[in-house]
Order: C-alpha cells, then sequence, then structure tokens
C-alpha cells in the first residue's frame, strides 16, 4: 500500500482531533480531542517503522512512550477536572475565565475577587 | 487492491467516522463509547501496520484504561446522560475552520511529499512483544527509566492535586 495511505488517515484523524478540542465546551470531551490527536500521531510512528524497517523499533518505542505519556497526561487532568468541579460546580472550558486578560482590573469575577479580599 | 489493503481503508473509514461521532455527538456518555471504536479500529490499523505489541498496549491501555478514566471523570462530574444540545459552543464555524486548515494542510503536506513511497508489509520486521521489549530494553531503556519517573511524577501529582482540601476552597467563598 502506498506509504501516504496512513499519513492521510493521520492528519484527517489530528484535524478532527483539533476540531473537537476548539469546539466542545465539556473538559472531559477536550480531553477525548487530546486523545485523538495524540493516536493520530501513533499512526504516523507506526507507519514509518513499517516503511524504514526499522531493526531498532524507533518508531514503535515512541508510539508506546506516547502511549504512556497519554496515560500520564489523562490521569493527571483527571484531578484537575474534579478539583475544578469541586470549586466551581462545573467543568465547562469557556466559563473559567478567572485567568483571562481584563482592561478593567475592577471587572473582577466574584469568586476571584473573594479569594482576593482574604489574601 | 489486496486484502490488506481493503482491511487498512475500512478500519480508516470507521476510525474516522467514530471519532467524527466523538467531537459532534449531543450525548455525553455515547462520545466516550464512540471513543472506544475510534482507539479499536486504531489498534486494528497498528495491526495491518506490522506493530502487534502496539496495538495490544492499545487495547489494553486506551481502550482498558483511559476510556474507563474518562468515564469516570463524566460519572464524578454527574454528567447527564441524556441529549445536551449545549456541549459544543455556540459558533462552531471558526473551530471547524482551523481544524479543516489543519487538516488540509498536513494531507496535502504529507500525500505531496510521500505520494512515491511504497510501504512493503510483507517483508517487513513484525514488531512482536519479543522485538519490541528487546528494543526498549536494550537501545532505548534511558528514555525507558525517565518514562517511569515521568509516570511516579503524574502520579504524585494527580494524588496531591486530588487531597487539596476543601478548606482551601471554603476559605474562596461558599463555591
Amino acid at each position: 500500500m502506498p506509504l501516504w495511505w496512513p499519513l492521510l488517515v493521520a492528519s484527517l484523524l489530528f484535524a478532527i482531533g483539533v476540531y473537537g478540542v476548539l469546539s466542545r465546551r465539556n473538559a472531559v470531551l477536550v480531553l477525548m480531542g487530546v486523545e485523538l490527536m495524540l493516536n493520530a500521531v501513533n499512526i504516523n510512528f507506526v507507519a514509518f517503522d513499517a516503511q524504514l524497517r526499522d531493526v531498532l523499533h524507533a518508531g514503535q518505542t515512541f508510539a508506546l512512550f506516547t502511549i504512556v505519556i497519554a496515560a500520564a497526561e489523562v490521569g493527571l487532568a483527571l484531578a484537575i477536572v474534579l478539583l475544578v468541579f469541586r470549586t466551581h460546580g462545573h467543568i465547562e472550558v469557556d466559563e473559567l475565565r478567572e485567568l483571562a486578560d481584563r482592561d478593567d482590573p475592577a471587572e473582577l469575577p466574584a469568586p476571584q475577587a473573594a479569594s482576593e479580599g482574604v489574601a | 487492491m489486496s486484502w490488506v489493503e481493503a482491511i487498512f481503508v475500512l478500519l480508516s473509514l470507521v476510525a474516522l467516522g467514530s471519532a467524527l461521532l466523538v467531537v459532534t455527538t449531543p450525548h455525553l456518555v455515547h462520545a466516550a463509547l464512540w471513543l472506544v471504536v475510534t482507539l479499536g479500529s486504531v489498534a486494528g490499523i497498528f495491526l495491518v501496520l506490522a506493530a502487534e505489541f502496539v496495538a495490544w498496549v492499545q487495547v489494553l491501555i486506551y481502550v482498558g484504561a483511559v476510556v474507563v478514566l474518562l468515564l469516570f471523570a463524566l460519572m464524578l462530574t454527574r454528567a447527564p446522560t441524556g441529549r445536551q444540545a449545549d456541549l459544543t459552543v455556540r459558533r462552531v464555524l471558526p473551530a471547524a475552520l482551523v481544524a479543516g486548515l489543519v487538516g488540509v494542510l498536513l494531507a496535502v503536506t504529507v500525500v505531496a511529499g510521500f505520494r512515491d513511497v511504497r510501504l512493503d508489509l510483507d517483508h517487513t520486521v513484525v514488531g512482536s512483544a519479543g522485538a519490541t521489549g528487546t528494543a526498549v530494553f536494550t537501545v532505548w531503556v534511558l528514555p525507558f527509566e525517565v518514562l517511569s519517573v515521568l509516570l511516579l511524577a503524574a502520579l504524585v501529582g494527580a494524588i496531591a492535586l486530588s487531597r487539596l482540601r476543601a478548606d482551601s476552597s471554603a476559605a474562596r467563598g461558599d463555591r
């Protein structure tokens, strides 16, 4: 089969992942988009490993490493998502605006102002 | 078209179609279940591309662990099971535009760059557990150890984050 078949599949899967990250509001669904992008990269690694007939299996080994990093990322992200849910009551990423840049410092949202008052 | 190529095309179509459903479905839990289909067919693609061990690791870690973690996250954040209209941002056009641009750019680049290269799967080295294990524990043993430290750090970080008690959030107000 031509090498560009798996590469094309990986490109499209990556684009779908980008769309998921950009368009979803729920943090867990954003994470699913990230997983799709990481899988697209893995397809590239494995395809080039097969094409180069690598005796060191660099491509497959790095695909394994990517899977491990993705697992670590999901574990950490789950902890962060649960923390956000505990403090805000929702995990909609477009409403978490405490860190956003503002022209007027007076229009800080309520939870941020309250924490500054305590500090 | 040989049967290997036919299987590859079939798996690719399943992967891409279910990936589209992952990012567009209005049901939260369905998205996680479609993700299982996507990751499973990507594991099939790995098998076709002679990466046997990576395929089984994909099934074990991704389909087994990561999706379960995501479902746990959905469950612990009290995700409603019904149809939800507000899962996607209201203006999807910029997101679709950026994603389409990324896809077209990447696809045109790889197809233009590797148009004439053939992938000879009959004479490639199959990445069995033995072959991959030998590679990981001889040549790539230092990255492997670094990776285990990274996993430990992620584990400690996740525990530390989830042990942040309610007193820090109580000081911040009633939220």
